[in-house]
C-alpha cells in the first residue's frame, strides 16, 4: 500500500483564490455539473430512458436501437444544430422543414428529368439548402422582415413548389443513387452517425471558434457586437445557409431512409420539433444563450418519446396529448433546476 | 452666445500637436439634424471633456470618430493625414478606440471573451482562450481592476466592474486615441473613482490622447486639460480646464436651457389660428 502523499499544489500561476476549496468532492462535483446547461436535459434524458427499458424489455432490442436512436432521434439534433445558432444569433427558421420537403424533390428532378448524375444531383440539392437559407438572411437582414415572417413565407413558397411540380405524389428514389444513398440515410446507423459527427462539428464550432462568439454577441447585445465591430448581418446570413443545408441533408437521409420521396414529409413537424430539442436543451428562444450539445439531448428526449411511447403501443392519436405534457413536464424541470443552478453559481 | 475663447483658439492654431482634426463635420438623419459644422481639435496627449445636454449630439461626434458610422459632410484629420473610416475596425487599426456608453459588453459571455470581443486570439480556426485568460487576468492585474474571476460572465459583475472592464478593454490594443462615452454614468462615487484614477494612470503616462463625455462637470474640469462645450450639434465652447469652472459651464447650460424654455413660452402664448373661428 502506498503511502503516498498527495503532494500536487495549485499551479503557482492561478491567483489566490481562483480555485475552490476541495473539502467536498461530491459538492463540488455536483455543482459543476448542475453549472453546466445541459445537466437538465441530461437528466430528464436518462429519466426517460430509465422508464421505458423498465416499461418495455423492447427498448433495448438491437432494431429497437438503431430505431430510436437513428430514424427518430437523429434528425432532429441535425436541424437543431442549425436551429440553435440561429436562435442564439436572435432568428429564427420556420422554413427549414420545407426545404427538407423540397431537396429529395429536387434530386429526383436533376437526376430522372434533366440526366444530372447522382452525386451532382444530391450536391445541387444541398446548394438549394444553402440559397433557401441566403434568401432568408437577405430577407431578415438585409430587408429587414422578422426572421419569423421570412420562413413562414419561404416556406410557404417551398410547399408550393414542391406539391405544384409533384403533382403532390410520392416517388421512388432513382435507382443511380441508392448507393451513395446507403452513406447518406439509408445504411442502419447513418443517421446517427452523421448526427453525431454534426453534432460535434456544431458543438466545436459554437464554444470553440470566433463565429460561434459572434454568434452569441449578435444574440446577447446586438448594439454592442455592432460596436465592436463584428459583423452581425454576416453572422446571421451565415448561420440561416447553414440551418438551410442541414435541412435540405435531413431531407435527402429520410427519403433514402425510406426509399421514398414524399411531399408529405418534413414540414412543420420536424421544424418543431428542433425548436423544441434546442429549449428543452437550454437554449433561450430570445437569443445570447444556448447549447448544440443541449440540443442533442433534447432531440433524444423527443426520440425516446416517440419511439417509447410507440414500443408501449400507445396510438398516435393520444400520443401528442402525451408528447405536449412531456415537453411542458421536461421545461419545468428545466426551468427549476436553472434556479438551482443560479443558486449554485452564487456559492 | 459662441463663448470661444481667444486662449482656446491660440492653442488651436498651433496645429503642430494636434493628433486628431475634424473640420466642418455635420450628420443628418433624414430631416433631423444631429450635427452641424463641427470643428475640433484634440492635442497629443492631451485630455478633452466633451460638455453638453442629453441630445445635444455628443455621442453621434464620438461614434463618427470612432468609424461605428459615416459622418454626412466634413473631414477628419488624424495625424495630418485626412481619413476615411471603413468601419470600426478600421478606425481601431488606426489607432482609435472607443469605451460606448452601453459599454459593448456581451452579457453572456464571459470576461476574458469581452476582453478580445472581435480581436479573439485563436491557433488556426480555434479560439486560444487559455492565451486570452492570461493577458486579460494580466492586463486587469496590471490596471488594479479586481474582479473575482475572468472566468464570469460579465452579467455577474457591478455596474462599476463592467465599466472598468470596458474601459481596460479599449486601452489593451494600445490605441493613440481613446474615446469615452460617459464612463462615469451609472456608478457609484467609488467606482467613478476607479475610472477617474484609471483616466488620470493613461495621462501621466502620455501615450494616449483622451476625448471624455459627460455630464458631471466637476469631475470633468478634475482630470481635463480642456473643455468644449456641445450645444444643438455644434461646438460653442473651447476653453482649458484651468480658465474655467463648474459655475461659468453651469450657468452657460442654464441659460441657454431658460432661453428655450422662454421661447417655447412665447410660442405657445400665440394665438392659435385654428381656434380664431
Amino acid at each position: 500500500m502506498s503511502e503516498a502523499v498527495d503532494n500536487r499544489t495549485d499551479s503557482p500561476s492561478q491567483p489566490p483564490g481562483a480555485t475552490p476549496p476541495r473539502s467536498n468532492l461530491f459538492k463540488t462535483a455536483g455543482l459543476a455539473f448542475l453549472r453546466q446547461r445541459e445537466a437538465t436535459v441530461l437528466v430528464v434524458a436518462i429519466a426517460l430512458i430509465i422508464y421505458f427499458s423498465v416499461s418495455s424489455s423492447n427498448f433495448y432490442g438491437t432494431s429497437n436501437l438503431s430505431t430510436w436512436l437513428s430514424q427518430d432521434s437523429a434528425y432532429i439534433a441535425i436541424i437543431a444544430v442549425g436551429e440553435v445558432l440561429l436562435l442564439i444569433c436572435g432568428e429564427i427558421d420556420l422554413s427549414v422543414g420545407f426545404i427538407y420537403t423540397f431537396a429529395p424533390f429536387l434530386m429526383h428532378y436533376l437526376i430522372d428529368f434533366y440526366g444530372f448524375p447522382g452525386w451532382l444531383a444530391i450536391i445541387v440539392s444541398l446548394v438549394m439548402g444553402v440559397a433557401v437559407g441566403w434568401l432568408n438572411g437577405f430577407l431578415t437582414v438585409s430587408v429587414g422582415l422578422p426572421s419569423f415572417i421570412t420562413t413562414l413565407g419561404t416556406g410557404f413558397v417551398l410547399l408550393g413548389l414542391v406539391n405544384t411540380t409533384s403533382h403532390a405524389e410520392a416517388v421512388a428514389i432513382p435507382s443511380s443513387v441508392t448507393g451513395i444513398g446507403h452513406w447518406i440515410g439509408s445504411g442502419t446507423w447513418s443517421e446517427f452517425i452523421w448526427a453525431v459527427i454534426l453534432v460535434v462539428l456544431g458543438h466545436i464550432l459554437l464554444t470553440r471558434t470566433r463565429w460561434g462568439l459572434h454568434t452569441i454577441s449578435a444574440g446577447g447585445n446586438l448594439l454592442g457586437a455592432q460596436e465592436a465591430g463584428i459583423k452581425v448581418k454576416r453572422i446571421k446570413y451565415g448561420n440561416f445557409m447553414i440551418t438551410g443545408v442541414l435541412g435540405a441533408f435531413v431531407g435527402l437521409q429520410v427519403a433514402f431512409q425510406t426509399s421514398t420521396i414524399d411531399p408529405t414529409a418534413g414540414g412543420y413537424t420536424p421544424m418543431f420539433y428542433a425548436v423544441t430539442a434546442a429549449v428543452i436543451g437550454g437554449t433561450a428562444m430570445l437569443g445570447g444563450v444556448g447549447t448544440v450539445l443541449g440540443a442533442a439531448l433534447g432531440a433524444i428526449v423527443l426520440g425516446t418519446l416517440i419511439d417509447g411511447f410507440s414500443i408501449l403501443g400507445v396510438s398516435a392519436n393520444p400520443l401528442d396529448i402525451i408528447f405536449g405534457g412531456a415537453i411542458l413536464i421536461a421545461m419545468i424541470a428545466n426551468v427549476q433546476l436553472a434556479r438551482l443552478r443560479e443558486a449554485g453559481r452564487s456559492v | 452666445m459662441t463663448t470661444t475663447s481667444a486662449d482656446a483658439a491660440a492653442a488651436a492654431s498651433a496645429a503642430s500637436g494636434d493628433i486628431l482634426r475634424v473640420e466642418h463635420i455635420s450628420k443628418r438623419y433624414g430631416a433631423v439634424t444631429a450635427l452641424s459644422d463641427v470643428n475640433l481639435h484634440l492635442g497629443r496627449g492631451e485630455v478633452l471633456g466633451l460638455l453638453g445636454d442629453n441630445g445635444a449630439g455628443k455621442s453621434t461626434l464620438l461614434k463618427i470618430l470612432c468609424g461605428f458610422q459615416p459622418p454626412t459632410t466634413g473631414r477628419i484629420i488624424l495625424e495630418g493625414e485626412e481619413v476615411v473610416f471603413k468601419g470600426v475596425d478600421d478606425a481601431r487599426a488606426r489607432g482609435i478606440d472607443a469605451v460606448y456608453q452601453d459599454l459593448a459588453l456581451v452579457n453572456q459571455l464571459t470576461v476574458y471573451h469581452n476582453m478580445f470581443l472581435n480581436r479573439e486570439k485563436v491557433n488556426g480556426v480555434l479560439l486560444n482562450n487559455r492565451a486570452m485568460k492570461r493577458l486579460a487576468r494580466e492586463h486587469l492585474d496590471e490596471m488594479g481592476i479586481r474582479i473575482p474571476s475572468v472566468n464570469v460572465e460579465v452579467a455577474k459583475l457591478s455596474g462599476g466592474q463592467r465599466q472598468a472592464i470596458a474601459v481596460a478593454r479599449s486601452v489593451f490594443s494600445s490605441p493613440k486615441i481613446l474615446l469615452l462615452d460617459e464612463p462615469l454614468a451609472a456608478m457609484g462615487v467609488k467606482e467613478g473613482a476607479i475610472i477617474l484614477d484609471l483616466v488620470r494612470q493613461l495621462k501621466e503616462q502620455g501615450e494616449v490622447s483622451i476625448i471624455i463625455i459627460a455630464h458631471n462637470y466637476g469631475q470633468v474640469l478634475e482630470v481635463c486639460d480642456r473643455v468644449n462645450l456641445v450645444q444643438h450639434g455644434e461646438i460653442t465652447f473651447d476653453k482649458r480646464s484651468a480658465d474655467t469652472s463648474v459655475t461659468e459651464l453651469t450657468e452657460i447650460v442654464v441659460a441657454e436651457y431658460r432661453k428655450a424654455l422662454a421661447e417655447r413660452h412665447r410660442v405657445d402664448s400665440r394665438p392659435s389660428p385654428t381656434s380664431e373661428n
